[in-house]
């Protein structure tokens, strides 16, 4: 097997995994698109990052952080709704991209690009994924119980800006680290989907956290495997692996 | 047994500008059933949150020191998006198994529950085990928000019969916010109207017809359309 072949598929199998698993706390959050804008946002940061030859998802992270930041801030100005507020600030940024982004690399910004990781890239993915999965699993079954009720959350003591600030931060790095594999246009399949396939397969939560990380992994794993083979691009064929398995989950769903 | 377990002194509460609680005073003594009566908007359900200190406010609340409160919400309109077993509801609040299990037999319910999907119970067994989470880890003093919101009146009646029963057994104090002027007679031996402001206080035969036209008011209408 090809090295590169080799990195392209752990990278793909451990950003698929955390990002599922997120999303599974997402998805009960309703909050699954949040990253759909949050994803289109970071493509300005995109563009700058493949015209200065820097890391994709660190040019990517910083436009995430500001799109969360000014969400947050028009929620609070205007108490419009947040699906309004992010379709403003996400199609700016897409603008705002396209305004300089070289077009023959408007491709790899828009749907992204695994086949060029380095060995390093790959190293400190690994290593961050692991990491960002360590702290989803600990504020995990707090977050779940701000999602049912803040006011049964605070009730038990929990400190609900910390726990928020954390979980957004989670979603501003794992969008970035999204972007890297499926670009800015598909990122939100890459944490709904599986999700939604989990939802439909589990009766449980421990069920349903699993499943959604082992669905975004193995949906990387094959999706990659099949671009190795028809050549198609990536990240297209990671978002339809996805698909088809939300589609078997149909028939199973419980 | 006639300990006093909160003392509210011109508690005032105002949120984005608007007085929804004026001038509230009251105090709850231990093994006292108080029910909030009042016509929605009232500001009952604020005035449960503000007791838990989940709300900004003025003036004086004060629990009896070390006290454990439980809370039953009014509703949670989310849990049922979440994949979640009885048993993993519980153990949110870090109740051992055992605990549960023991809960489970207090509140009327079998132990092969714990298994069940949260958004598979139906209405009433999804309101015990609400009140069955409100007792993880012994509290002394339960809160409890519009407890028959959607529930039949057969599964009203028993709802009550177990709070009687908790009551009883765990010689809890109850706080409950209520539409339900039954509930008032039968169950309560003491209670709040509320418009904002208290409007009558005291124990539920002193409840006249004119304090009720008084606290529903011109809303008379709108409240019977609910029933």
């Amino acid at each position: 097997m090809e090295m590169q072949f080799f990195l392209s598929l752990i990278c793909g199998i451990f950003i698929g995994g955390i990002a599922g698993y997120l999303g599974s706390l997402m998805l009960s959050k309703r909050m699954a698109l949040v990253a759909g804008p949050l994803g289109h946002l970071t493509l300005p940061g995109i563009a700058l990052a493949l015209i200065y030859g820097f890391d994709i998802s660190l040019g990517a992270f910083p436009f995430v952080i500001l799109g969360i930041f000014l969400i947050w801030l028009f929620e609070i100005r205007t108490k419009l709704p947040m699906e309004a507020l992010t379709a403003i600030v996400f199609s700016s940024g897409v603008s705002i991209a396209f305004l300089f982004l070289p077009i023959e690399q408007a491709e790899e910004a828009l749907i992204g690009d695994i086949s060029k990781v380095s060995f390093g890239d790959t190293i400190i993915l690994v290593l961050s994924c692991f990491l960002i999965f360590l702290i989803i699993k600990k504020i995990y079954s707090k977050m779940i119980l701000i999602n049912i009720s803040e006011d049964l959350a605070k009730a038990q003591g929990i400190d609900i800006k910390k726990y928020n600030f954390i979980y957004l931060f989670l979603i501003a790095i794992i969008v970035a680290l999204g972007v890297k594999l499926v670009g800015g246009l598909l990122t939100a399949a890459l944490v709904a989907i599986p999700a939604c396939t989990a939802r439909n397969l589990s009766k449980n939560l421990s069920q349903y956290r699993f499943y959604a990380l082992l669905f975004g992994s193995i949906s990387c794993f094959f999706g990659i495997l099949l671009f190795e083979i028809t050549k198609f691009p990536a990240g297209p064929l990671i978002i339809l692996t996805s698909t088809f398995f939300f589609l078997i989950s149909l028939i199973f769903k419980k | 047994m006639t300990e006093v377990i909160l003392k509210v002194k011109n508690l005032n509460v105002e949120l984005n500008g608007e007085k929804i609680l004026e001038n509230l005073s009251f105090e709850v003594k231990e093994g006292e059933v108080l029910t909030i009566l009042g016509p929605n908007g009232a500001g009952k359900t604020v005035l449960l949150k503000t007791l838990l200190k989940l709300l900004p406010y003025k003036g004086e609340i004060e629990w009896k020191s070390g006290i454990k409160i439980g809370y039953v919400p009014q509703r949670l309109p989310f849990i049922k998006d979440i994949p979640m077993s009885v048993k993993e509801f519980f153990k949110l609040k870090n109740a051992s198994e055992n605990e549960a299990k023991s809960i489970l037999k207090l509140i009327g319910l079998e132990e092969k529950i714990l298994e069940k999907k949260i958004g598979d119970l139906s209405s009433g067994q999804f309101q015990r085990i609400l009140v069955g989470w409100a007792l993880v880890s012994n509290p002394q003093v339960l809160l409890f928000d519009e407890p028959m919101a959607g529930i039949d009146i057969g599964g009203q009646e028993s709802i009550y019969q177990l709070l009687e029963k908790l009551r009883k057994e765990k010689n809890l104090t109850i706080l409950l916010v209520t539409h339900d002027l039954s509930i008032v007679y039968n169950f309560a031996n003491n209670c709040l109207c509320l418009n904002k402001k208290i409007l009558c206080y005291g124990i539920p035969k002193k409840l006249t017809s004119e304090l009720l036209s008084q606290l529903y008011g011109g809303e008379i209408k709108f409240y019977q359309h609910f029933h």
